[in-house]
């Protein structure tokens, strides 16, 4: 150390408090950083160790092949698949609002709105995914469902399709902003090129700028499909409670994540078998919601390395 | 029009003029639909729950007769849960950006932060309830408690603080810090003393965003078990007498904004759904009050830093 040099042990004292002081405050951040590792893995531990004594109860074949799920019944049954196929019935139709209007909307901002355009463009798409989703849920049951029974006059008041609707509504901004994201990070020579050939915006966006942005908008679309699954209270407030297969989304069905919810706000005493099949049940949709989450950011990357 | 040209000066092809246009104008169209349906969306809330809305609404508890009900258990514990919130995640998220952004160097520990924080982002928040449920709850014995909510919702937010502070790092110049470290400043005093005010304004924003998605976060408080009537206060954080700070109601019993919202909703008496509109209003007001805040902070600062 330099400062012993210059004979001056109040320097080194100095500089010796200094580097502690250094040592302790990259403990602490560093100490703070790993709490995101410490709550991944206490989501997957939590999950599976609540969820134990269900599974050596049930099955995991029952469990994922039993067509009913009726866990208050008598004779219960625990079979997914009736939570599942609302979950994925309700995730389609929201994809099929949200990804028409979203890469719409995203090639729109990035091939054809005027700055001045996306100053408020941008920020009301913001708004769609800034208001609470209970509040979501209060429209989809008083607003959306009503006004679709004008149209389909034996729709029941729960229904699949005007939660799916409205949580395709509410995801619209996920898929916009990632695909506007990568659009323009297609190369303006691309563009160019295709305008010096005499082509339009449109047929410039849709034949050069889309195709080579692809990867990324397929991204935004997965990882929007993995928010819509996880969505709750939407589904809990419109699809009604009844766990059944479903494959017409006219009617009303459990999901995953609205059984969560439905079970939790009764009293549930821990060691039932009610508490542990919600574990068994977030377990899987934790699942569900991580195969699409993996995907779509590995879908991300390649297309980052392709420029 | 054969002789429209483009923005290259190039003729362009017959009917592409035409097709452009028509794309702007369902770009155009595609947005203002979505406003409409925010208008609808509000301007319904509106019409539900003026009738409701006023001082007393805020001051009464919750009622078995409709016109009686408030919501003054609801905003208060909305208010101290947040305060929990505040308090675990802006320290700790900063911290863990920081540490990220200022201190980690690249290598298989932080890819791991990254790959956790990126998952983290992804997890439904009813997921969360569940962890907080086995691991708050029960395994800590934080009970169904303001404690038990308000850090659920910190760890539901970590991430956006996270990354927002990590994003406003990366804004301040590397100019600022290479001087720092030309007059001998360590590497703590200069984030403390120069990177951290600079990048104070992103990361008000990330956290005020934050705070509002926890406002409106109703899924994994159903889960913890927050009451849905509630006829108490939870026990003043100030009192008069020394050391006039007690925290007796970090563990008491509550029940938040959106919870009350859902509670209401699910009645079937349609007296109820005006509570929840007015509640709902409130709620939307404040997200969107927040939103307008943060997105204030953000515009100002950009005008600071380019003049």
């Amino acid at each position: 150390m330099s400062a012993s040099l210059h004979g001056s042990s109040e320097r080194a004292a100095f500089l010796r408090r200094r580097q502690r002081n250094e040592r302790w405050a990259e403990w602490g951040l560093g100490a703070a950083a790993s709490l995101a590792v410490l709550i991944t893995l206490g989501i997957l531990l939590t999950l599976i160790i609540e969820s134990l004594p269900f599974f050596q109860a049930v099955g995991l074949w029952d469990f994922l092949f039993d067509p009913e799920w009726t866990p208050l019944f008598e004779r219960a049954h625990f079979g997914i698949m009736p939570l599942l196929s609302a979950t994925l019935l309700t995730g389609f139709i929201a994809m099929s609002v949200a990804i028409p209007l979203g890469v719409v909307t995203a090639v729109w901002l990035s091939e054809f709105a005027a700055a001045r355009t996306r100053e408020w463009a941008k920020p009301a798409l913001e708004l769609l995914s800034s208001i609470p989703t209970v509040v979501f849920g209060y429209f989809a049951l008083l607003f959306v469902t009503p006004a679709l029974q004008k149209l389909v006059p034996e729709l029941p008041t729960f229904n699949l399709l005007a939660p799916g609707l409205v949580i395709g509504l509410m995801i619209i901004p996920y898929v916009s902003s990632l695909s506007e994201d990568a659009l323009r990070a297609v190369p303006m020579n691309l563009r160019e090129a295709a305008f010096s050939l005499g082509s339009g915006r449109l047929r410039t966006a849709l034949w050069v700028v889309l195709p080579a942005a692809v990867s990324g908008v397929t991204a935004s679309a997965v990882l929007a499909l993995s928010r819509a699954l996880g969505e709750t209270m939407v589904v809990a407030i419109a699809a009604g409670q009844q766990a059944q297969l479903v494959f017409d989304p006219r009617e009303g069905a459990a999901t995953l994540t609205s059984y969560i919810a439905q079970v939790a706000m009764g009293d549930v005493p821990r060691h039932s078998v009610a508490y542990q099949s919600l574990f068994a049940v977030g377990l899987s949709l934790f699942l569900l919601t991580l195969v699409f989450n993996v995907a779509g950011h590995w879908v991300r990357n390649r297309f980052r390395e392709a420029h | 029009m054969g002789g429209s040209r483009n923005s290259r000066g190039k003729i362009l092809h017959r009917g592409e003029h035409w097709r452009d246009i028509g794309f702007e104008a369902l770009g155009l169209l595609i947005m203002l639909v979505i406003l409409l349906v925010l208008a609808a969306l509000f301007v319904q809330l509106w019409i539900d729950g003026a009738q409701r809305l006023n001082l007393d609404f805020l001051r009464q508890f919750p009622s078995r007769h409709a016109d009686q009900a408030g919501i003054l258990a609801a905003w208060v514990g909305s208010v101290l849960v947040l305060l929990v919130t505040a308090g675990a995640a802006v320290p700790l998220g900063v911290a863990a950006g920081i540490y990220l952004e200022e201190y980690a160097a690249r290598g298989r520990w932080s890819a791991l932060l990254e790959v956790s924080i990126g998952n983290l982002a992804g997890v439904p928040s009813i997921v969360y309830g569940l962890l907080a449920l086995g691991l708050l709850v029960q395994g800590l014995h934080l009970g169904q408690s303001v404690l038990s909510a308000g850090l659920t919702l910190a760890m539901l937010i970590l991430p956006m603080v996270i990354v927002s502070t990590r994003e406003a790092l990366r804004t301040v110049p590397q100019a600022l810090r290479e001087a720092s470290f030309g007059l001998g400043a360590s590497r703590w005093q200069t984030v403390w003393h120069h990177s951290l005010p600079q990048a104070t304004p992103g990361i008000l924003t990330g956290v005020i965003l934050g705070l509002s998605r926890a406002i409106g976060e109703t899924a994994p408080v159903i889960v913890i078990g927050a009451l849905s009537f509630i006829a108490f206060l939870p026990p003043s954080p100030v009192s008069s007498s020394l050391p006039f700070l007690n925290f007796d109601w970090l563990y008491s019993p509550f029940t938040v904004l959106p919870i009350q919202v859902f509670h209401w909703i699910s009645r079937p008496n349609p007296a109820f759904h005006a509570n929840a509109a007015a509640a709902g209003v409130i709620l939307v007001l404040l997200n969107v009050a927040m939103n307008g805040v943060a997105l204030w902070v953000r515009q100002r600062a950009r005008k600071r830093q380019f003049g």
